[in-house]
């Protein structure tokens, strides 16, 4: 299997084999029904939850309105601090950057912090192509990395395994990447992370360069905060000489001060923790401390088009809990793969049709990938109203190729709802002719028809019924006596 | 108090046993409702797939249809939330004038300030709270207080009660494969409940529902909850 998402399928399709998968349903309704209810516990505890959410969106909105100020200032600050700044346009741009920075070094590995940014350029396989092997030391990365697999998820990029299939891959293809599991291991949790512990080990102590992202780029000192749970993080951002941020724009706050606000909202939305076990801290260089070369690519890679877009724009509020994932009763059905891009779940469904377009069959289809429910607004914990985006989007969507019939459609029965005497009609010859109606739809409608039974056609519309059992409607101050109706005549199946 | 039912499109040709049921109940609870004879649909569908302009026109129709009256009521928590939230930034200049648009469970508690209507049902039953109803409305526990008085009804939990039932409109259409599994996770979870009946304020997520149970032969009902609340000991023994 390809490591990137390139040539995938429109998303109803790609979702259509998941459904079908029962191995993949059962672990992806495991592990987001338990993540979703041990975040509403966390979630719970604190009683100024709202204002917290009000105040991350206020905080990421202001820094977006005036991105241009606050980009420069963090890009004197980390240059003052003894790290040099790049700008990379795209993705393709970064992705070179790196590069050349790695071969500069004269290495030809580097160690990895999980990056949703790297994952989105395809770091790795640009790497791969200069030369250079990438290795990924966050647990659920490593599992997708030795699977030749694509993330699936923004925090659990391997949700979709299970153990045994964590055993298999360990097994199978940790040789092959540098020290192997033990021919014994089981499909114990605490065997499996220490089999990857030893793996990853080795590299941490060989590795000269590492490459992360970072969670939060604080202006007012150009610091990097890096969130993570396993340590891993810590250890590429302290063993290796050289350090490679590539950071989306989007990811700037102000000041420390406004730290304080996500780092109750991210751990408690994203892991269902209080706190995670490890936050830290990168500013430039220190002498003799940690990395001694530092650079800092500052990724577009579609970020100020979705910034120039007043309703779109509120997706580059994302922080990336994957709370949103974790509720979704989509996601959970189609898994993440479907999405085809690296970012997954309703996210992914407005972020990736933004950052890329709406020219692909699978990024046109994105902003469909959605009943509308909710969930993911209410769970959001920037409140990124993620339906009102998903509703813009479809409005872009349907102005491109392939929406002719659909338009017509649309145009159709807005021109018989606005003729209320036609549309009567029109309702009154369905009824009439219900004994003559099909159980299944031709065309498009055939999607309805597979699965569902349609409904009966009722003997007489609504409106025909009131029109026998009210007399028009009199002047208001005269009594009319209540007509008695029996309700249950026509009900549906009965 | 001027009431006006907004009855919707998909229960005028679909379903109006639902649009019987709420004249039935509110005028049983003394609300004289007219039915203004020119309203059609409130243009949710061709808003939400992507048409604001065929929907524009409708919303501007809803404002001129229901110009004058106290209170719209409709049975249906989507509808009405579309009505109440989309129309005013959709039609701004159209939309200043228009009564407050009900769901008819909020209209019944808040309004008339009523909970048990005098229904008579005896069925188990399980009560699936609408996306558009739950979240965008906030019902809350208005619909499930007034299943709660019903007399004879015994009112079952639903599993994972919060979670969509798949319908999303043209979702359905276009996602089916994902809709159905959505769908039928919630059969299971009524099946799983015991119940006879699975009601909604809702017609468009219960024919999706409906449509699903009856294609499997699966042994429940749905049914809209103003036919619930008008099944009075009156008219007989319900079902």
């Amino acid at each position: 299997m390809s490591g990137t998402f390139v040539g995938m399928p429109a998303f109803p399709v790609a979702a259509r084999a998941s459904t079908r998968d029962a191995v993949l349903r059962a672990n992806l309704a495991r592990a987001t029904h338990t993540i979703r209810h041990k975040r509403e516990q966390a979630v719970g505890e604190l009683a100024d939850w709202e204002a917290l959410r009000a105040a991350g969106a206020a905080i990421k909105d202001r820094t977006l309105r005036h991105l241009d100020h606050y980009l420069l200032q963090a890009e004197q600050q980390v240059t003052a601090a003894g790290g040099i700044v790049h700008w990379a346009r795209d993705g393709e741009q970064a992705n070179r950057i790196a590069a050349d920075l790695i071969h500069a070094t004269g290495q030809r590995e580097v160690v990895k912090i999980k990056s949703m940014a790297t994952q989105e350029i395809g770091l790795n396989e640009a790497l791969a192509a200069a030369g250079i092997t990438a290795y990924e030391t966050d647990l659920a990365e490593l599992i997708v990395q030795l699977g030749g697999d694509r993330p699936s998820h923004l925090l659990v990029p391997a949700i979709h395994r299970n153990r045994t299939e964590i055993r298999q891959i360990f097994r199978e293809q940790m040789g092959a990447w540098g020290r192997p599991a033990p021919q014994d291991l089981t499909d114990d949790p605490a065997a499996l992370a220490e089999a990857a512990r030893v793996h990853l080990r080795e590299k941490f102590l060989r590795a000269q360069v590492a490459v992360c992202g970072a969670n939060f780029l604080i202006a007012e000192t150009g610091t990097l905060a890096i969130f993570e749970s396993e340590g891993n993080g810590r250890m590429c951002l302290t063993l290796p000489h050289t350090l490679i941020a590539i950071v989306g724009i989007e990811k700037l706050i102000p000041t420390w001060r406004d730290l304080e606000v996500f780092s109750q909202l991210l751990p408690r939305s994203s892991t269902a923790e209080r706190m995670n076990p490890y936050t830290s801290f990168i500013t430039g260089t220190t002498h003799g401390d940690g990395p001694q070369a530092f650079h800092l690519i500052l990724l577009d890679n579609g970020r100020t088009h979705a910034l120039a877009d007043p309703i779109g724009r509120q997706a580059l509020r994302c922080i990336r809990c994957s709370a949103c994932l974790n509720v979704c009763p989509v996601y959970e059905r189609a898994g993440g793969h479907a999405y085809g891009s690296a970012y997954p779940g309703p996210i992914g469904a407005i972020l990736t049709p933004q950052l890329r377009g709406l020219t692909s069959a699978l990024d046109a289809s994105l902003p469909y990938a959605s009943s509308l429910c909710g969930a993911c607004y209410q769970a959001c914990p920037v409140a990124i109203d993620i339906p009102q985006v998903l509703i813009h989007l479809r409005a872009q969507a349907t102005t491109r190729p392939g929406h002719r019939a659909e338009r017509a459609a649309m145009r159709a029965t807005r021109w018989l709802m606005l003729r209320p005497k036609p549309f009567a009609a029109a309702a009154r010859l369905t009824a009439r002719t219900r004994r003559l109606h099909p159980t299944r739809l031709p065309g498009p409608a055939a999607a309805w028809s597979a699965t569902r039974a349609l409904p009966r056609a009722p003997e007489q519309t609504f409106r025909d019924w009131w029109a026998k059992n009210h007399t028009p409607p009199a002047p208001r101050d005269t009594t009319t006596p209540t007509p008695r109706h029996d309700t249950r005549q026509q009900q549906e199946g009965a | 108090m001027r009431v006006a039912l907004f009855v919707t499109c998909v229960n005028d040709l679909a379903f109006p046993q639902a649009g019987i049921a709420t004249v039935t109940l509110l005028e049983r609870l003394g609300v004289e409702v007219e039915f203004p004879a020119a309203q059609t649909c409130c243009g949710q569908m061709h808003y939400n797939t992507g048409y604001p302009d065929e929907a524009r026109p409708l919303a501007e129709k809803f404002a001129r249809d229901f110009a004058g009256y106290d209170a719209v009521v409709a049975p249906s928590g989507s509808c009405a939330a579309f009505a109440e939230h989309i129309h005013p930034e959709l039609a701004p200049s159209a939309v200043g004038g228009t009564p407050p648009v009900y769901e008819l469970t909020a209209f019944l508690t808040d309004v008339l300030r009523v909970e048990d209507v005098g229904a008579y049902f005896p069925h188990r039953v399980v009560y699936h709270p609408t996306c558009h109803s739950s979240r965008l409305l906030g019902l809350g526990e208005r619909p499930l207080r007034l299943l709660r008085a019903v007399e004879g009804l015994e009112l079952a939990e639903l599993p994972g009660a919060d979670e969509c039932c798949g319908f999303g409109g043209t979702f359905a259409v276009k996602n089916p494969d994902v809709s159905t599994a959505m769908g039928r996770d919630k059969l299971a979870h009524a099946v799983e409940a015991g119940a006879q009946f699975l009601t909604a304020v809702d017609n468009s997520c219960l024919m999706h529902l409906g449509g699903l149970a009856r294609r499997v032969g699966e042994q429940l009902t749905t049914i809209h909850l103003a036919e619930i609340l008008a099944s009075s000991t009156r008219s007989g023994s319900g079902r």
